[in-house]
């Protein structure tokens, strides 16, 4: 039998996001959690997982990489540093 | 030979017995997820060994290791459940729910022991154990609630173990002079509790048995022991005092 396969997050500290950290196969939520725990936290690398099943991800694809990520190359005016910071502006 | 001693080295066995057993489970898993999860329950057994047998030696002017790799079957003084073979996967999962379960109400008696040594292993080792049942707990119930086939294996399992349970549960003189231990006989009634409440909602039968198995404690074992001690211990015989 092939079980679902589940993407696995961790939380390393406190204050922290979440970061995913590999997948796993297991038969429901309640035991993919605990294999998440024995096979990504068992040298202290959290204090709180996360396991969504895969299938459940919604991801963009390869073949739209362009119209996705290619318009936002040369707009340079959306980052912070574009722009010139006048002399004496405080709160900024 | 002192009490503390062999009250310290039955509980020092289980735990070398188990981790021997569990361990065999590595890379035989039903999958990859469940080897790693085996592979940490048999450490925490063999960290449980190490801790109570270096103790043990310390009474005895012995190292863990003499006491691992040089005693011979009728010196192991660890209940029979603990050594029988692996069986299937349901086999392994009924013995680990009744073992952990065992070994977490006595851990939990033994945190308050006079004995400070003994108190700070158990203390550590509770919340070890207390994944180990639920590990097996999750398991029980998937496989007795699961495929026709997987309750019949798991119903198999809890039947084939059930006559080595009542061995864990056996008092004697020495566990009722010897003041820092935990009479094994006062867990026997949350033990069984805690693991009928397990097997019914599995939707296996309770088992039941009229004969139980004894002598672990005082060296008799099983035919199954003598093969094991051979795995374990023959690198070390091979090679006395041998370092890396």
């Amino acid at each position: 039998m092939i079980e679902p396969l589940w993407e696995v997050f961790v939380r390393s500290r406190r204050g922290l996001s979440h970061t995913h950290v590999g997948s796993l196969h297991a038969p429901d939520a309640t035991m993919a959690l605990r294999n998440a725990r024995d096979v990504y936290t068992r040298r202290q690398e959290g204090v709180s997982i996360w396991v969504v099943r895969a299938a459940d991800i919604t991801a963009s694809s390869p073949d739209e990489k362009d119209e996705f990520f290619d318009p936002a190359g040369d707009k340079v005016y959306r980052h912070p540093t574009f722009y010139q910071v006048p002399e004496g502006v405080e709160h900024l | 030979m002192n009490d503390l001693f062999v009250y310290t080295l039955r509980l020092g066995d289980d735990a070398l017995i188990s981790a021997q057993r569990t361990a065999e489970w590595i890379a035989a898993a039903p999958q990859l997820e469940e080897d790693v999860a085996l592979g940490n329950i048999g450490l925490d057994q063999l960290g449980q060994a190490r801790s109570l047998l270096q103790y043990a030696g310390s009474l005895d002017g012995r190292t863990e290791d003499d006491l691992a790799y040089f005693r011979d079957e009728r010196e192991f003084l660890n209940a029979q459940l603990c050594e029988l073979p692996n069986g299937d996967f349901g086999f392994a999962m009924a013995r680990l729910l009744y073992f952990a379960t065992y070994q977490h109400l006595l851990y939990d008696e033994l945190r308050s022991s006079a004995d400070e040594t003994l108190a700070g292993v158990a203390g550590k080792a509770v919340k070890e154990v207390a994944y180990h049942v639920d590990h097996a707990m999750q398991w029980v119930l998937r496989l007795g609630d699961g495929t026709e086939e997987s309750h019949r294996r798991m119903q198999a399992g809890l039947d084939a173990l059930w006559p080595y349970t009542a061995e864990l549960f056996e008092s004697d003189p020495l566990v009722q002079r010897l003041p820092v231990a935990v009479d094994p006989s006062t867990l026997h009634d949350a033990w069984l509790e805690r693991v009928l409440a397990v097997i019914d909602e599995s939707t296996c039968e309770r088992p039941s048995s009229s004969y139980q198995h004894t002598g672990g404690r005082l060296g008799r074992h099983t035919e199954h022991m003598g093969y094991l001690l051979a795995e374990l211990q023959h690198v070390a015989r091979s090679h006395p005092g041998a370092t890396w």
